[in-house]
């Protein structure tokens, strides 16, 4: 039996799942929280984005049996960190999204940038994002809604 | 050389090409107009409120002998007694906004209080809702005419009730935000009127007064995605979110080489993995369309399903699988593009006597690769087979044909099947078909509980319906004054069947419009290919627009003319043969055309100095009813380093439901075509397609996405047009129009990474 912390509640992972199962897929199929996506499985991507103690991580490449004590925050969870619910509010207010699959991974990867950068210039955007695929092309608005969002928390 | 015609692969073809006829096939100039019939209530008095959906012509829909809960299911509008309003979204929503653009036209004609009102996707019943399908950027026009008279139909009953409770004219009560009101100070909201408009007589949609641009409140305003809260939050939408009680999970594996077949697997093996559940060769039908061989692994959760598909050892039988081999197929094409076709497939005018009166001639060879989609969500359904009935949830862009291609591949009745569509992450015209779900309900039918099929990213760029490649072989002539004078076109593409170009591999009806030119020849050439292709994004014109619009500008400086001047020139000839013959079907309009184009080189200041080193390139495109030009400005460093500088999109598709949603999709299409043009290619050897995951497939990120993309929007009278696939084609001969006149380098050939540029 596995103890997880995610989003701040203890959540149990039964003897039946291999602890070399990714992390996304214990969230997806064993914990119903099926907001992290998979778009790759090889770190390419960065659809299945959730934070480790703080830190944006690939949850496709992370094992449960190794996640340990760490506290996992997804995406069912940013908003209740305050510049989590500012990035959700940025992405809705000049509407960021188009299919929204990736917005789950990009919406972690920005918060976390928040998080380390109050206040981050285009290159600091560019390092935080470059692994985050949006097929849709909605970078030049995700890269607005990172800066509205940083305006708010000064 | 790949010679032999697989038949059931040109069974599919044949699917797929009339498919993307099919989805093609609307009124330019407005949507299929409704009879009197058509338009129906679906409750009367009762609790429901007023329910309104709308019959197809020729349908024995009884309304009142549809019960309960299944009303609502019907419907486009549902007004409740607690002045909740739900309407309904009959088409998939991909990304390109149509939840948010249904509900808009509707509640505007309602004068509903759009803050108020609920999105709710509708059941897959081409009965009731006709065409569900989103493709070939025709929602909007399709439904235009039908969710505009259902929001003002519904408001008419509403007014008829109040005029009657009130006994005064219902000429003298107006509406607004979901409230009726008179002049003698009577007023009520939609939701206590409900009941009683009901019971009123539905009009006939042709009395309906329609609201002119000018008194609209909601439509062409910016608007958030009505499912945005959700996705920002992850709560489950997609397919890929679908969970249902006892639910297993599929991988499942096809060869690798299209058309390859199943002789055995290591079925014990795979068997006695720990949480494997069952494994099991599905046959199929053969129809790369509907179900290919191979096995199928149902475990108890995804990653055991996939940890067990690494381990599956599959012997093929190749002797009917894909030989294809892209690096011959250039080779061939290279050397077929020296002999034109003997039979054009048009002729205009006289191309010989024109090149040899010329004043200057050009020829050139152009190049683009094959492309896969690679959606973000990979291809997944839940299927669940019980009582007689196949039921799925399936991210598709074609429900209403999944349910003619479950009947087939289930051997059920078409009544048997249920179809629950879902969010769909990202379309691009891979999930025009419904491969994935036939899949999940083959293996569903072996399975007694729920399954959900999940294809991994690899699967994903194995099994595609690609772009093709395609090979253009041009000569141009100018005359005396500079203006175009002759065009030929020698087009070296694909066939499936030996006979016709396979789907997405014909040169566009789009192009036959818009390059226009006194004496005009084209001819075909087609190599035979087994591996299937289908519709991506503004197929055919994503990448034939690249060749057509780069030897515009080729031309232009042949000719040593201003390039904006040359393009406004050639599209306003008048070539009788060349215009479209039912204005009703084609909106392409030159008046239209220059529009776009004159304003685009306004907007990116066309003909101002640009330092060395610097570019800006423009090209033009007609393509999915919707007129738009495209400018680059771009510098270009000494090691081929691309930096865009802005992006200047200039559309025309009528008027604008919602601005936020269609500047998205400009941005998003401008976007995703530098991303094509830079770095995306499929290639294919021994029938194996060589790009297995996204790390071959270098998909833009955000560090090389344009900064500026300015969107400008020419809204008009007339109908609307869809705006998904429009903002794709011109881009990337602008883009080749600006490197050149920053480098003197001519683009010939896609993707740029292949000739060392970088962004
Ligand atoms: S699914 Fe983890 S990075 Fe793509
Ligand atoms: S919004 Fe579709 S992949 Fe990003």
């Amino acid at each position: 039996m596995l103890r997880l912390q995610i989003n701040g509640e203890e959540r149990l992972v039964g003897d039946d799942v291999d602890p070399k199962t990714p992390l996304l897929w214990v969230l997806r199929d064993h914990l119903s929280l099926v907001g992290s996506k998979f778009g790759c499985g090889v770190a390419q991507c960065g659809a299945c984005t959730v934070h480790v103690d703080g830190k944006p991580v690939r949850s496709c490449q992370l094992t449960v049996g190794n996640v340990g004590a760490k506290a996992v925050t997804t995406i069912e969870g940013i908003g209740k960190t305050p510049n989590g619910a500012k990035i959700q509010a940025a992405w809705m207010e000049i509407e960021v999204p188009q299919c929204g699959y990736c917005q789950a991974g990009q919406i972690m990867s920005a918060t976390a940038l928040l998080n380390s950068t109050p206040s981050p210039s285009d290159s600091d955007i560019d390092a935080a994002m470059a692994g985050n695929i949006c097929r849709c092309g909605t970078y030049i608005r995700i890269r607005q809604a990172i800066k509205n969002a940083a305006a708010k928390s000064v | 050389m790949p010679a032999k015609i697989n038949t059931r692969f040109a069974q599919s073809d044949a699917y797929i090409s009339q498919l993307m006829r099919d989805v093609r096939d609307v009124p330019a100039q407005g949507a299929f107009p409704m009879g009197r019939r058509t338009f129906f209530k679906l409750a009367g008095a009762g609790a429901a409120g007023l329910v309104l959906g709308f019959h197809l012509p020729g349908e024995a829909f009884a309304a009142t002998a549809q019960a309960g809960k299944d009303q609502a299911m019907n419907a486009f509008i549902r007004i409740a007694p607690d002045n909740s309003i739900t309407i309904y979204s009959k088409a998939p929503e991909i990304g390109q906004g149509i939840k948010t653009s249904f509900g808009l036209i509707i509640a505007e004609e309602l004068d509903a209080d759009w803050n108020h009102v609920v999105m709710e996707q509708a059941e897959i019943n081409p009965k009731v809702y006709g065409n569900q399908g989103a493709g070939g950027s025709t929602s909007i026009p399709r439904a235009w005419d039908q969710l505009r008279q259902a929001g003002a139909g519904a408001k008419a009953m509403l007014v008829a009730a109040a005029a009657k409770q009130w006994k005064v004219d219902p000429s003298q009560i107006t509406a607004r935000d979901s409230m009726l009101s008179h002049p003698s100070g009577k007023s009520a909201t939609y939701g206590s009127l409900a009941i009683a408009a009901a019971n009123m007589p539905v009009p006939d949609p042709k009395s309906l007064k329609l609201k002119a641009r000018s008194e609209y409140r909601l439509l062409g305003r910016r608007h958030r995605g009505v499912d945005d809260p959700k996705v920002v939050t992850g709560q489950p939408l997609f397919g890929i979110d679908v969970q249902l009680p006892d639910m297993v999970y599929a991988s499942y594996t096809k060869c690798p080489a299209a058309g390859g077949k199943v002789k055995s697997f290591n079925d014990a093996e795979i068997r006695a993995l720990p949480g494997v559940l069952d494994c099991f060769v599905v046959e199929g039908t053969g129809v790369p369309a509907e179900v290919m061989p191979g096995v199928a692994i149902v475990a108890k959760d995804t990653w055991t399903a996939f940890q067990a598909k690494n381990r599956l050892k599959v012997d093929w039988d190749l002797s009917e699988a894909s030989k294809d081999s892209t690096t011959e197929f250039s080779a061939r094409a290279k050397k077929l593009a020296a002999s034109f076709p003997g039979k054009p497939v048009v002729d205009i005018g006289n191309v010989d006597n024109a090149f040899a009166n010329a004043a200057k001639t050009v020829e050139a060879y152009y190049e683009y690769p094959f492309a896969a989609h690679a959606p973000l969500e990979p291809q997944n359904t839940t299927a669940h087979w019980h009582d007689g009935v196949i039921e799925v949830w399936s991210p598709s862009q074609q429900p209403n044909r999944g349910l003619a291609n479950l009947a087939k591949v289930t051997g059920v009745k078409e009544d048997k099947v249920v179809i629950h569509q879902t969010r769909v992450g990202g379309g691009f015209g891979r999930r025009l078909v419904n491969d994935y779900m036939c899949e999940a309900a083959a293996i569903a039918l072996k399975v007694k509980t729920p399954v959900k099929l999940q294809w991994t990213r690899e699967d994903d760029f194995n099994h595609d319906f690609y772009r093709p490649a395609g090979y253009h072989q041009f000569k141009g002539a100018v005359d005396k004054n500079g203006k175009l004078d002759a065009w030929q076109e020698h087009f070296i593409t694909f066939t499936a069947d030996g006979k016709k170009e396979a789907s997405g591999a014909n040169l566009t009806e789009n192009l036959k419009y818009s390059t226009i030119a006194p004496n005009l020849r084209r001819g075909t050439t087609m190599m035979p290919l087994v591996i299937p292709t289908g519709a991506w994004r503004a197929p055919g014109d994503n990448a034939q627009v690249f060749a057509n619009q780069s030897f515009m500008h080729e031309l232009s400086l042949t000719a040593g003319r201003d390039h904006v001047q040359f393009l406004l020139d050639a599209v306003n000839t008048r070539v009788p043969e060349l215009a479209p013959k039912d204005p009703k079907t084609v909106n392409f309009s030159p008046a239209r055309a220059s529009a776009v184009i004159k304003l685009c080189a306004e907007k990116a200041g066309w003909g101002k100095t640009l330092p060395q080193g610097s570019g800006l390139g423009l090209a033009w495109c007609y393509s999915h009813a919707g007129h738009v030009a495209q400018a680059v400005e771009l510098s270009v460093d000494a090691n081929k380093r691309i930096t865009i500088h802005k992006v200047t999109v200039v559309i025309d598709v009528g008027p604008i439901i919602d601005m936020a949603g269609s500047e998205a999709q400009a941005q998003g299409a401008s976007t995703d075509a530098l991303s094509t043009a830079m770095g995306l290619q499929i290639n294919i050897e021994n029938g194996r397609i060589k790009q297995q995951n996204y790390n071959d497939y270098p998909t833009l990120r955000m560090p090389f996405a344009p900064k500026v993309i300015e969107a400008h929007f020419i809204q008009s009278d007339n109908p609307p047009t869809g705006m998904g696939e429009p903002a794709f084609p011109a881009f990337a001969p602008a883009l080749g129009n600006a490197i050149f006149s920053a480098t003197g380098e001519r683009v010939r050939s896609l993707p740029l990474r292949n000739l060392g540029y970088s962004v």
